[in-house]
C-alpha cells in the first residue's frame, strides 16, 4: 500500500472516532495553523503608519503558499462577531526570513474592517486567509524603466514591489492630501535619498487632484516606461485614457480596490443564477414569493422567518430584512432568509 | 383545550400591541448582538470538546472505577452540551449572523441518530411553526400519547406511562423515527415512496456511524477496558436522552399549558401566533448551571417566541417577556425541574386512563380530535 493511500485510511479510521464532528475539529483547539488545516493566520504585531494606516504582520498557517510581489490576499476578521473578508495588498517582500508576511490598511470612512484592524486588532487574534492572488505583478525580466504611478493606499502593492525587486531606474509619483499622510514615507525618502527610486509627491490638500497632463512635466519619459498604477478609480480611468490616447495601453498595469460600490434601493431585477431565471421584485415582497412566482424551486417552510428552511446565498446585489430594515450586501459566504427579505436593488440569488 | 380561554380577556387590539412590543424587544437583542455573544458560543464548543476528549481519554482506563464513573459524568455532560446549547440552538440558526461557516445551521451536524437536516425540517419548521396545535404539531405527544381530555380515550392510551419511559431511555431514536414520520410513512404504504426511502436511509448511515463510534471504536480502542467502556458509552447516551426528553417534557407538557385547535390558527395574526407561543409553553426556574444544561430551553416562552435569537441571551429577554405576562394578565407558567417533570408525567398518567367528557366541547372539535 503507498503512504498516501495509508494516511488516507488512517484518517478515515481517525474520523470514525470523531463523528460526527472531523478530526480538523479537535486539531484545530491545539494547532490552527498546522499544515493541511483551514488557512489561517494569526496577527503578532501592529505597527502604525500614519494617523489611519497601520502594518499587520501575519504568521500564517502552514499550508501558505507564498506570494508574488504585488499580489493581494483576501483575509477573513470577525468584527463584531460577524466574519467579513476583504482583500489587502501584501508589503512584505517575498523572501522574508521569519515566514512572516504583511499586510498595510488604511482606515477608510464607514469601513468596518479597515477601522476595526487599524485601530482595535490585537496580536494574538486569529485572522482567515485565502492563498495569495492577483497579476498586478512585475513580468519574469525586470522592465529597464519603470513609473509607478499610485494614490492613497495604493501605495501598499506598489511597496511590496519595491521591497522585493531591486530596480536600476523606477520613478515614482505618489498623490496623498498630506505629507503625513503618505504611508511609508520615511521608507520611500530613504529609497529616494539612495537614488533608487526618484519619488515626486503630489499633496492633493494643497496642490488639488492629479491632472494626468502634469505627468509629461513631471516624469517627460512616461511614454516609453512600464507603468504600474494604483488608486482611486478617478486616477485610474485617466491614467487609461491618457495611455490609450498616446497609443502605449500596453505599458500600463492597473490594480483597482474596491468593486463598484452596491446601489441600494427598493426593489430591482432579481436574478436567481441556478436556474438563469430573472424577475422584477418590488421593495416589500419577499424573495421567496418572487423566485415562486417565476417557477423557480425555493426551499421554504414557516414563511416567516423562524425556521431557518429558506436560508440561500446572495450572490451579488443587497437585500433588505423586512422585518428590521437592516440592508445585507453580498459576499461569499452571506446566506439570507428569503421569506423575511427583499430586494434593495438589483440581486443575484443562487437559486 | 381548557373550557375557559385564558385569553379571553385581551382584545384584538391589545393582542397586536402585544406583538409590537414583543418585536420591539427582539430588535434590541439583534442590534445589540455582537463580539461577547460570538466569544460566547466558541468558549462553549471548545469546552464541550475538550470535556469530550478528557473523558474518553479517562474511559480509556475505565476498568478502575473511579476511571468509569469520572468518565462517564464528563461523556454524559459533554453529549449533552453537545445536544441542547450548542446542537439545538445552533441548527435553530441563532449564530447564523455570525457567518462562520463551521457554526453554521446550513453545516453543523451533532451527536445524535437524526440526520440535522430532518430534525430542522421537523422541529424548526413543522413544530416551531404549529406550536401546540393539535394535529399540526406532532411534539405534541410524538403520536404515540393522549395529551389532553379532549381527545378521544384508547385502551392503547393505558400503556402511555410505559411508551413514555421507553421514548426517553432511548429518546435520540425516538426523535429519529419521529422525524421520519415513521408511523404514518409504514401505516399507509408509502414505504416505497422514494424521498421516504432516501431519508430513511440517511438515518441508517448516521445510526451506524454512531453506534460504530460509541460501541465498537472506542471500546476497541479502550483495549483492556472495552466493556467497561461500553457500559460507560451505554450509560452517558442513556443519561443523555432521558435528561434531554425531561426537559423537553417541561417545554409544553406541565398542566397549565394550553393547546390550540387546528382551525384556530386559521388567518393568525403576528399577535395572535406570539400570544399562542406564549399560551403553549413552559419554563424551567433554576440556577445558572441549570439553564446552561438544558441548552437554555428551560427558557422555553423565550424560545419560542424567539427560536432565532442567540440563547445566552434568553435570560435577559425572560425578565422583560415576563413583565409582558403581568401586564397583559396571563399566566407564566414556570417552576423548578422536579415540579415541572412531576406534573408533566402526572399528566401522562391521568391521561392515560378514560376521562368524564368535557362540558364544552362542539362536534367539530370531537372530529378534529378524533383525527389527531
Ligand atoms: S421559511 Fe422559515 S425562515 Fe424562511
Amino acid at each position: 500500500m503507498t503512504s498516501t493511500a495509508l494516511r488516507s485510511r488512517a484518517w478515515k479510521l481517525m474520523e470514525m472516532v470523531t463523528t460526527p464532528l472531523l478530526p480538523s475539529d479537535y486539531l484545530d483547539l491545539v494547532s490552527p495553523l498546522r499544515a493541511g488545516a483551514d488557512l489561517r493566520g494569526r496577527i503578532e504585531a501592529v505597527h502604525p503608519e500614519t494617523a489611519d494606516a497601520a502594518t499587520l504582520v501575519i504568521r500564517p498557517g502552514r499550508g501558505w503558499r507564498g506570494h508574488t510581489a504585488g499580489q493581494y490576499v483576501r483575509i477573513g476578521v470577525d468584527v463584531d462577531g460577524v466574519r467579513l473578508w476583504r482583500a489587502y495588498s501584501l508589503t512584505s517582500p517575498t523572501d522574508r526570513r521569519d515566514g512572516r508576511i504583511t499586510i498595510t490598511v488604511k482606515a477608510i470612512e464607514d469601513g468596518k474592517v479597515s477601522n476595526h484592524l487599524v485601530r482595535r486588532a490585537v496580536p494574538g487574534t486569529l485572522i482567515h486567509l485565502d492563498q495569495p492572488t492577483g497579476d498586478f505583478v512585475l513580468p519574469q525580466d525586470t522592465p529597464a524603466k519603470v513609473l509607478y504611478l499610485t494614490a492613497g493606499s495604493g501605495i501598499t502593492p506598489v511597496m511590496g514591489m519595491l521591497r522585493d525587486t531591486r530596480f536600476d531606474d523606477a520613478v515614482m509619483v505618489h498623490c496623498a492630501p498630506r505629507p503625513q499622510d503618505v504611508i511609508f514615507r520615511d521608507e520611500l525618502h530613504d529609497l529616494a535619498a539612495g537614488d533608487k527610486l526618484r519619488l515626486t509627491e503630489v499633496h492633493t490638500a494643497t496642490d488639488g487632484i492629479l491632472d494626468i497632463a502634469r505627468l509629461d512635466a513631471l516624469v517627460p519619459d512616461w511614454a516609453e516606461r512600464e507603468t504600474w498604477a494604483c488608486g482611486p478609480a478617478g486616477l485610474l480611468d485617466a491614467a487609461e485614457k491618457h495611455w490609450a490616447e498616446h497609443g502605449v495601453p500596453e505599458r500600463l498595469h492597473t490594480e483597482r480596490f474596491r468593486a463598484g460600490v452596491v446601489a441600494t434601493g427598493d426593489g430591482g431585477e432579481v436574478t436567481f443564477s441556478a436556474t438563469g431565471k430573472k424577475a422584477d421584485a418590488d421593495g416589500a415582497t419577499p424573495l421567496l414569493d418572487i423566485g415562486e412566482e417565476a417557477g423557480v424551486l425555493m426551499p421554504s417552510g414557516c414563511r416567516m422567518g423562524i425556521c431557518f428552511g429558506c436560508v440561500t446565498p446572495l450572490k451579488a446585489g443587497a437585500v433588505r430584512d423586512l422585518r428590521t430594515g437592516e440592508i445585507t450586501e453580498a459576499a461569499p459566504g452571506v446566506l439570507i432568509q428569503t421569506c423575511v427579505s427583499a430586494a434593495a436593488g438589483p440581486c443575484d440569488i443562487e437559486r | 383545550m381548557t373550557a375557559i380561554d385564558p385569553t379571553a380577556h385581551l382584545s384584538a387590539e391589545q393582542i397586536e400591541e402585544l406583538g409590537r412590543e414583543l418585536d420591539a424587544i427582539r430588535d434590541e437583542v439583534i442590534a445589540a448582538r455582537g463580539e461577547k455573544d460570538a466569544a460566547y458560543i466558541r468558549k462553549v464548543i471548545s469546552a464541550q470538546r475538550k470535556l469530550e476528549l478528557a473523558s474518553r481519554g479517562i474511559l480509556l482506563f475505565s476498568f478502575f472505577p473511579p476511571a468509569w464513573i469520572i468518565g462517564t459524568a464528563g461523556l454524559s455532560v459533554a453529549k449533552i452540551m453537545d445536544n441542547m446549547e450548542i446542537g439545538h440552538n445552533i441548527l435553530h440558526g441563532q449564530w447564523d449572523w455570525m457567518r462562520d461557516p463551521k457554526i453554521h445551521s446550513t453545516t453543523w451536524e451533532w451527536d445524535h441518530v437524526s440526520p440535522s437536516e430532518q430534525w430542522k425540517h421537523s422541529h424548526n419548521e413543522l413544530h416551531h411553526t404549529y406550536t401546540n396545535v393539535i394535529g399540526k404539531d406532532n411534539d405534541l405527544g410524538y403520536g404515540i400519547m393522549r395529551v389532553d381530555e379532549d381527545q378521544r380515550w384508547h385502551p392503547f392510551h393505558l400503556g402511555q406511562p410505559l411508551w413514555n419511559f421507553l421514548n426517553a431511555c432511548f429518546f435520540e431514536y425516538g426523535i429519529a423515527a419521529y422525524d421520519l414520520e415513521l408511523g404514518k410513512n409504514l401505516h399507509k404504504r408509502r414505504r416505497n415512496n422514494p424521498e421516504f426511502r432516501a431519508r430513511a436511509r440517511a438515518v441508517g448511515r448516521k445510526i451506524r456511524k454512531q453506534v460504530l463510534k460509541d460501541y465498537v471504536i472506542h471500546p476497541l480502542l479502550s483495549g483492556p477496558s472495552f466493556l467497561t467502556t461500553l457500559a460507560a458509552t451505554f450509560t452517558a447516551n442513556l443519561v443523555r436522552n432521558v435528561w434531554t426528553h425531561s426537559v423537553i417534557m417541561c417545554g409544553h407538557f406541565p398542566e397549565g399549558v394550553q393547546v390550540f385547535e387546528r382551525r384556530s390558527i386559521k388567518g393568525e395574526t403576528r399577535g395572535q401566533w406570539y400570544l399562542r407561543q406564549m399560551m403553549g409553553s413552559a419554563n424551567i426556574s433554576g440556577s445558572k448551571a441549570m439553564h446552561f444544561m438544558t441548552g437554555n430551553l428551560s427558557h422555553q416562552i423565550e424560545h419560542h417566541l424567539f427560536p432565532d435569537l442567540p440563547s445566552n441571551r434568553y435570560a435577559e429577554v425572560a425578565v422583560k417577556v415576563r413583565a409582558l405576562f403581568e401586564k397583559y394578565e396571563l399566566d407564566y407558567v414556570t417552576g423548578p425541574l422536579p415540579k415541572q417533570v412531576f406534573s408533566a408525567w402526572h399528566k401522562v398518567f391521568r391521561l392515560s386512563l378514560p376521562n368524564k367528557k368535557p362540558k364544552v366541547k362542539t362536534p367539530d372539535r370531537e372530529q378534529e380530535l378524533a383525527a389527531a
